[in-house]
């Protein structure tokens, strides 16, 4: 469902990304790893419509979406989040999820201001979708409190959860293990593969090697801005390419 | 509506009409009279608070859309078009009720714009003028946002003192009555005019219009618009994230904003019988920025306090001579030590009290 040929980012004179491409089939959990500076977030940042790449083309679901706005690619159905949380100053947890409903509800301006029975009936229905995806996400009980309050694990629920509420096709992961114990980690681990379970395909990016290799079915590894190896969990722990950058070739570590 | 904002509405319709009888039986309708004033320019205020605290972008630019809306609308009203009563376009807007006929003191003919299409029409320039304006201005972010629509708050203040059309440093005087409802089924006749027979009756068209502005600005907020709007406020990356146009929302809302401001400027002018230059000055535009700061920026109830107490007070001169400056120093001191509003500060101080005694 969505296919990189040959992506590319240049920055002055750094190639953050050098001519990557790879294919996401729907219905998989893929996972980008790499050492840090391998440009893995550039890539996610390209893919989502923040960065417009130098070369090459993105296609999602049979539609090319490089150049567009990230807003018209979310609308398409790809939704993230990010590595380092953004959420909205002032909005209870529920309220940040429910801003989640915007491309699946219509209220405009007028609506907004006079509120007739139409835009209502919506209000509750996006206020109930919202509250179902807290619950889902175990954090129901902090509905009404302000979200940039919560705990660190938490505020990553929340940020998931308003990803969920745009119903994406696609879910973009930007390191969701980031700053979590091994305890939120795993439980991070079984809600991804939850995900996966609705029908959503998930695409991570994620230091953390031990989440990566549990829930991935297929692995991407960039090293400077390249790929240097595609496969299934195990095929990669093996690559020699990629043991070597992760761990250097030191003979007596190689031995 | 939920009863969490039907309650302070209530309040706020109550003391209107409190206000009023108690000013009646006293004998004091006098100060109606600023209170009329104090509420259109709080109309202005509100609009621009959800521009500048939900939506989180600035402008010193208001004044301008307050004075298209005021400039238009006395304009056309006053300007005789008998000399062009023979032209096409004339007859035509003549021919769908648009003109009205009429005699100036020594006799001479008049014709000139009903109020009404005035009205529309100098709304529907401010919009216009918004959104050409918005579309490449909301580009800019902070520092150069402000500057951009200050130097279109300083255009506009120019265009009026260089124009004669709009009577250049005299601005425009003898702004007819705004006839908004004629007299049906022997009620009265409802309209926006200065005459002292008609105290009573424009303040309650100004604070209904206040109020009006109030329960729709309220209801924005809390709806699907308003949580995208505030998403904005806390982070553009995020919002656009999930699916939300921010540069078509930012410009909506500018839009808004700018017809708050015109309507309240039309209103006004015909209220006050006349226009001036000042209206459209910088720091007419500073002041409510300032009014906006000093209610809480995005506190919508905070902003309409602050708004019509500090413009009652400067309209009763309590400022004297130094008006401006008190809303420049305002301006200041609002942002160094209560950057959530004057009525924040109270909490606050009590929050940190409570913390002491218990610590």
């Amino acid at each position: 469902m969505l296919e990189l040929t040959s992506v590319r980012k240049q920055f002055g004179g750094l190639r953050a990304v050098d001519d990557v491409s790879f294919s996401v089939q729907e219905g998989v959990i893929k996972a980008v790893i790499g050492p840090n500076g391998a440009g893995k977030t550039t890539l996610f940042n390209l893919i989502a419509g923040n960065l417009d790449p130098t070369a090459g083309t993105i296609s999602f679901l049979g539609r090319e979406i490089q150049g567009k706005k990230p807003h018209q690619i979310a609308g398409y159905g790809m939704s993230r989040t990010f590595q380092n949380i953004k959420l909205f100053h002032g909005m209870t947890a529920l309220e940040s999820v429910m801003v989640g409903r915007h491309i699946q509800s219509r209220a405009g301006f007028l609506a907004g201001m006079f509120h007739p029975p139409s835009s209502r009936r919506e209000e509750k229905a996006i206020r109930d979708k919202a509250y179902e995806l807290l619950e889902l996400l175990d954090i129901a009980e902090f509905a009404d409190v302000e979200a940039t309050s919560l705990a660190f694990g938490q505020q990553r629920a929340v940020e998931m959860a308003r990803a969920l509420a745009t119903e994406p096709r696609l879910l973009l992961l930007d390191e969701p293990a980031a700053g979590l114990n091994i305890y939120e980690t795993a439980e991070v681990a079984r809600l991804i593969t939850r995900i996966r379970a609705m029908g959503i395909t998930v695409l991570l990016v994620e230091h953390d090697m031990s989440l990566v290799m549990d829930i991935s079915d297929e692995i991407v590894v960039l090293s400077f801005g390249s790929k240097i190896a595609e496969g299934e969990p195990l095929a990669i722990q093996q690559n020699p390419e990629v043991i070597k950058i992760y761990l250097g070739e030191d003979e007596e570590i190689a031995a | 509506m939920k009863s969490s904002k039907v309650f302070p509405l209530c309040i706020l319709i109550g003391l209107v009409i409190g206000v009023q009888v108690v000013t009646q039986l006293t004998d004091k309708t006098f100060y109606l009279t600023q209170l009329t004033m104090a509420a259109y320019y709080t109309l202005v205020v509100i609009g621009l608070s959800v521009l500048m605290g939900y939506a989180g972008q600035i402008s010193i630019g208001h004044a301008g859309f307050f004075a298209i809306g005021g400039y238009l609308s006395a304009a056309l009203t006053t300007h005789n078009l008998v000399s062009l009563q023979t032209h096409p376009f004339i007859q035509a807007l003549g021919s769908m009720g648009m003109l009205i006929p009429g005699q100036d003191l020594y006799g001479e003919q008049l014709l000139t714009v009903a109020p009404w299409p005035a009205c529309l029409f100098a709304l529907a320039v401010a919009a216009v003028v918004a959104l050409v304006l918005g579309v490449p201005v909301l580009k800019l972010k902070g520092h150069y946002l402000a500057m951009a629509t200050l130097g279109f708050g300083i255009i506009i203040f120019r265009i009026g003192l260089a124009t004669e059309f709009f009577g250049e440093a005299d601005g425009i005087s003898e702004v007819p009555a705004f006839v908004l409802l004629p007299s049906l089924a022997g009620l009265p006749a409802l309209s926006v005019s200065g005459d002292f027979g008609h105290r009573i009756e424009n303040y309650y068209i100004a604070w209904g219009l206040l109020v009006l502005g109030m329960v729709l600005l309220l209801n924005l907020i809390d709806s699907r618009t308003g949580r995208a709007l505030r998403s904005i406020h806390g982070s553009e990356e995020a919002a656009e994230a999930i699916g939300i146009n921010t540069a078509r929302l930012k410009l909506a809302v500018f839009v808004l904003s700018a017809v708050f401001a015109a309507i309240a400027g039309v209103f006004l002018t015909h209220y006050n019988g006349g226009i001036g230059p000042s209206e459209a000055s910088v720091m007419k535009s500073v002041r409510y920025v300032a009014l906006v700061a000093v209610g809480g920026m995005a506190n919508l109830w905070g902003v309409l306090i602050m708004g019509v107490t500090l413009t009652f007070l400067s309209l009763r001169g309590v400022f004297g001579s130094y008006d401006d400056a008190v809303f420049g120093t305002i301006l200041i001191l609002v942002m160094l030590f209560a950057p959530d509003g004057i009525l924040s500060i109270r909490g606050k101080a009590l929050l940190a009290r409570f913390k002491k005694e218990n610590a």
